[in-house]
């Protein structure tokens, strides 16, 4: 291909291409294999590209709104064009946002743009683990990959918060407020922790200024080290695909990177870039100027943090005050369990999930191919009930504006939610495991019968029947090929010289929490169902009716339709 | 702008004739006060009626709740079907009526506001019989609550005892916001000013009460300032739509729903199309 070019190139552009080709083996490149490396085409593989290009973006506004911002919490008197804030003391971080937004050409543009990319950065890594999760693209040898995203995911959401700090408007502050109680709720070090954090009394002359090196700089720095190495995981294991005809767990089918890939993400850069600009420029988002500057006496309803911290506020929200006296000190549950506990279990069971369940399958082989979140119905319920919680807390930390919008009352939300975030999970652990099942029973029907032709046959006997045509090996391969999983064996409870093994406690545990993932699961088609359903359907023209459903197959797995 | 002044050219009167228009109507202004200005006794007569007309509309409208002579009602469950008005003032009774929010159609958490039922004269006759029963705040001038020619200074004033005093129940923006056990603040976007006086003096429900000695009457007129030009600021709204001005709630609504949402469909359509189309 670089041949090519070069023959047909006029000299002005292959003179300096070939120099440049000589110094650096450029052209060479992109016959190399890492270029040739191929990706396949599916939309939910095109997620984390959501997620790496807005913080492209962030990164671009970002460098512009450092130009103009001023870190620093020392006291200025406005004198701007915002006639409704002119003449008001405040800090200069404050005022310089105001700048930005109403003083610097584009500066509001650029504000608004970084803030929506900020939102959209962090919706997309979540949309991207959870496709990552129904998949089960974390399996080995992606499971460190899989905590690099999570990292990354807790990483954005700090960044984000710290951003959201900056400006110092009323929000910045309240936020700021709620973060110290947090870490002031932290018994024995909490108070020293919160002193250290913001150097003396919240909120201090120093909080801006630390929040900006970590917002600029360390965070930053974290996350473009994090995704480097996440991108150089995803390049070195391959992507994930989808089971089909040719499609194993040793090759991947798709398009080679240079060029169709590469120009494709080119593409959809731009169309976030585009997305973004026009959420920027015409949707309003975090008018500071109405928020007013941080002053701790003040306080405004709708007072939220951002979608993403929407979960810690919605814990404090629900939360009953609790506290206890121990030694003449308060033990704040009504804080602590809320702001710190409860975020770090869920956090915890994210990160640890691909662990948790390579425990429960004792499965240690290699996957490249993903498997439908039908055909892992325990693991998907699991996820849907994670998602309950997470949309309930969401739902209690904006249970104001809730109330205010539909006319409801704000204490009943709050008690109907204390119940809702305990028994809505199992429930949607329920459903959605029973809808995964039903989806499993009507493939191992289609694969086993065909589908349906609507062509109505009358036998000699009067007897009606639907006719059924045998499906492409396609389509019967996307059905049949996942594997599942047999129960791990028992360890012996004493070992060979009669000593109780402490394996075996272990082992019975992990035997019971199989049986619960995997025993309700609808046995997969095996090889021998298969060649006999065909043969039945391709020797006569028969009616694929009851008969053969209930010659080999357990009642209870297959409904009669 | 040509057709404008070529039209008023048309128009265009003696220079005089804006002056001689002005003495007459002082003249016939000067005679018509001085033939119909009520003298001390004949005030105090006109009062006496307003406040009989006011207690006749009373006992039609208002008694069932509120008593007879506005003395309040207790209902059998021991709450209140409507509370006593003795000293609530002319104040209370103009605001409640003319936001409609009195008579109370049903009760509820909190009288919301309606079209007003009375008339402007049947207002100021029901707060004159009201005032009548005790004393308390009166109907404020329309001096008091005049914010056109508010300086800067005092606007960004109001803005900050705004932001102390009332933001917490009524939002940043005046959008409104949720109060416990059903009750609400309202939105205050298109309340007269004379209401929003009104409300400070009074506090209504759960809004506390802003007396003189709290908030100065300047004081309270300077938040009406600043809530005005708040709402004058906003056309059009620097940074485009406003959401709402609900805050970060309907931001994440709509990164998720236009964003994701949006970038989601995006990605269909190009994993659909382009270099490679199967099926
Ligand atoms: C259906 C019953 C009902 C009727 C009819 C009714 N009110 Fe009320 N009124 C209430 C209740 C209940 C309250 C207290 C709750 C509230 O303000 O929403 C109240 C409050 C008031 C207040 C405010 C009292 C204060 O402390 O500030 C005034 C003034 C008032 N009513 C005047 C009137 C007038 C004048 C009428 C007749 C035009 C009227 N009401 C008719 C039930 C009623
Ligand atoms: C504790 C919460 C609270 C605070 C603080 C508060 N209000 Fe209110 N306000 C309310 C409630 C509740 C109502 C509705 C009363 C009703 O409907 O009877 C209200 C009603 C009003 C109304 C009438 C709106 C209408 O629709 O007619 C105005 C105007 C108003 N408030 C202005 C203010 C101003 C100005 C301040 C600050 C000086 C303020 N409020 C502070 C709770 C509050
Ligand atoms: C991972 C990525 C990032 C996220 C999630 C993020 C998020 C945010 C948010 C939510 C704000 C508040 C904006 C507002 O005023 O409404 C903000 C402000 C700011 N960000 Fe970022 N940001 C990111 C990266 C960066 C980078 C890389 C830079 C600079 C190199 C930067 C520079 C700034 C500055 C200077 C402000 C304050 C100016 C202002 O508020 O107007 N950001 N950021």
């Amino acid at each position: 291909m670089s041949q090519q070019s070069k023959i047909n190139a006029p000299k002005s552009v292959s003179g300096p291409v070939t120099w440049l080709d000589d110094r650096t083996g450029l052209a060479n490149l992109a016959n190399k294999k890492f270029l040739r490396k191929v990706f396949p085409d599916h939309w939910s593989f095109m997620l984390g590209e959501i997620a790496l290009w807005s913080f492209v973006i962030l990164l671009l506004t970002g460098v512009f709104l450092t130009f103009w911002f001023k870190p620093s919490m020392a006291e200025v008197e406005y004198h701007g064009s915002y006639e409704l804030l002119r003449g008001l003391h405040m800090s200069d971080a404050y005022s310089s946002t105001l700048d930005i937004s109403f003083d610097v050409r584009a500066g509001l543009l650029m504000r608004q743009v970084h803030h929506w990319a900020a939102i959209l950065f962090i919706a997309a890594m979540m949309v991207h683990m959870l496709r990552i999760l129904f998949t089960g693209a974390f399996r080995k040898p992606r499971e460190i990959n899989y905590v690099i995203g999570s990292l990354l995911l807790m990483l954005g959401i700090l960044e984000g918060f710290a951003g959201y700090s900056l400006p110092d408007d009323l929000l910045s502050g309240t936020g700021l407020r709620i973060a110290e109680g947090l870490i002031r709720s932290v018994p024995v070090v909490g108070t020293y922790t919160s002193f250290f954090a913001f150097g003396g009394e919240f909120p201090g002359d120093d909080m801006i200024p630390r929040l900006y090196m970590l917002h600029i700089l360390l965070i930053p720095g974290l996350l473009i080290a994090l995704v480097t190495a996440h991108l150089v995981l995803l390049y070195y294991h391959k992507h994930t695909q989808w089971p089909g005809p040719g499609r194993t767990n040793r090759n991947v089918v798709g398009e080679p990177f240079l060029p169709i890939y590469t120009a494709k993400a080119g593409g959809f850069f731009f169309i976030i870039f585009g997305v973004t600009s026009l959420m920027g420029a015409l949707l309003q988002i975090n008018p500071v100027w109405k928020y007013g500057p941080y002053n701790p006496s003040e306080v405004t309803a709708g007072s939220q943090p951002d979608w993403y911290m929407g979960i810690a506020e919605g814990l404090l929200r629900i939360m009953p005050g609790w506290e206890t006296e121990v030694f003449g000190y308060t033990l704040s549950w009504n804080v602590l369990l809320p702001g710190v506990v409860a975020p770090g279990v869920l956090f915890t069971i994210a990160l640890l999930y691909p662990f948790i369940e390579q425990w429960i399958t004792g499965d240690k082989r290699e996957h490249h191919l993903l498997q439908r979140p039908r055909n892992a119905p325990s693991r998907t319920a699991f996820i849907v009930s994670l998602m309950t919680v997470y949309g309930l807390l969401w739902f209690a930390g904006g249970n104001d504006i809730i109330a205010l919008k539909f006319d409801l009352d704000l204490n009943w939300i709050t008690r109907f939610m204390r119940v809702l975030i305990f028994i809505g999970p199992p429930i949607a652990f329920i459903i959605t495991k029973r809808i995964c099942l039903g989806l499993q029973r009507a493939d191992r029907e289609r694969a086993l019968h065909g589908f349906e032709t609507g062509i109505i046959m009358r036998a000699p006997s009067g007897e009606y029947t639907e006719r059924h045509a045998p499906l492409s090996s396609t389509e019967t391969w996307k059905l049949v090929s996942h594997e599942q999983y047999d129960r791990p064996e028992l360890e012996p409870a004493v070992d060979e010289n009669g000593v109780a093994n402490p394996a075996s406690r272990r082992s019975r545990l992990r035997s019971k929490v199989w049986a619960f993932w995997y025993d309700d699961d609808v046995t997969n088609v095996s090889r021998e169902e298969l060649e006999e359903a065909h043969s039945h359907t391709d020797g006569h023209h028969r009616a694929e009716g009851t008969e053969v459903e209930g010659a080999d197959e357990p009642s209870e797995l297959e409904p009669k339709h | 702008m040509r057709l404008l002044s070529a039209r008023l050219s048309a128009r265009r009167r003696h220079p005089l004739a804006g002056l001689v228009v002005l003495l007459l109507g002082l003249g016939i202004a000067g005679g018509l006060y001085a033939t119909v200005a009520p003298k001390p006794a004949e005030a105090n007569a006109a009062q006496q009626e307003l406040v009989a007309d006011g207690r006749k509309l009373f006992l039609v409208g208002c008694a069932s709740c509120h008593g007879k002579n506005a003395e309040g009602i207790m209902n059998a469950s021991g709450s209140q079907q409507g509370p006593p008005l003795i000293g609530v003032g002319a104040a209370a009774v103009d605001f409640q009526v003319s936001t409609g929010r009195m008579p109370m159609a049903q009760t509820g958490a909190q009288a919301p506001r309606k079209d007003p039922l009375y008339t402007d004269e049947q207002t100021e006759a029901l707060a004159a019989f009201v005032a009548s029963l005790g004393p308390g705040p009166a109907i404020p001038a329309a001096e008091d609550y005049d914010y056109e020619d508010a300086t800067e200074e005092e606007i960004v004033r109001g803005g900050e005892l705004w932001r102390t005093n009332c933001t917490a129940c009524h939002n940043f923006n005046a959008s409104g916001g949720a109060l416990p056990d059903g009750k609400y603040a309202p939105s205050l976007v298109g309340v007269d000013a004379k209401h929003m006086y009104e409300a400070m003096q009074i506090g209504p429900q759960q809004m506390p009460v802003f007396s003189d000695n709290v908030m100065t009457p300047e004081d309270k007129r300077n938040v009406i300032a600043y809530v005005k030009h708040l709402e004058q600021q906003d056309q059009p709204n620097p940074g485009g739509f406003a959401l709402g001005s609900l805050g970060p709630v309907s931001e994440g609504l709509f990164g998720w729903i236009v964003g994701i949402g949006g970038l989601v469909i995006v990605t269909v359509w190009i994993t659909g199309h382009g270099a490679r189309v199967k099926k």
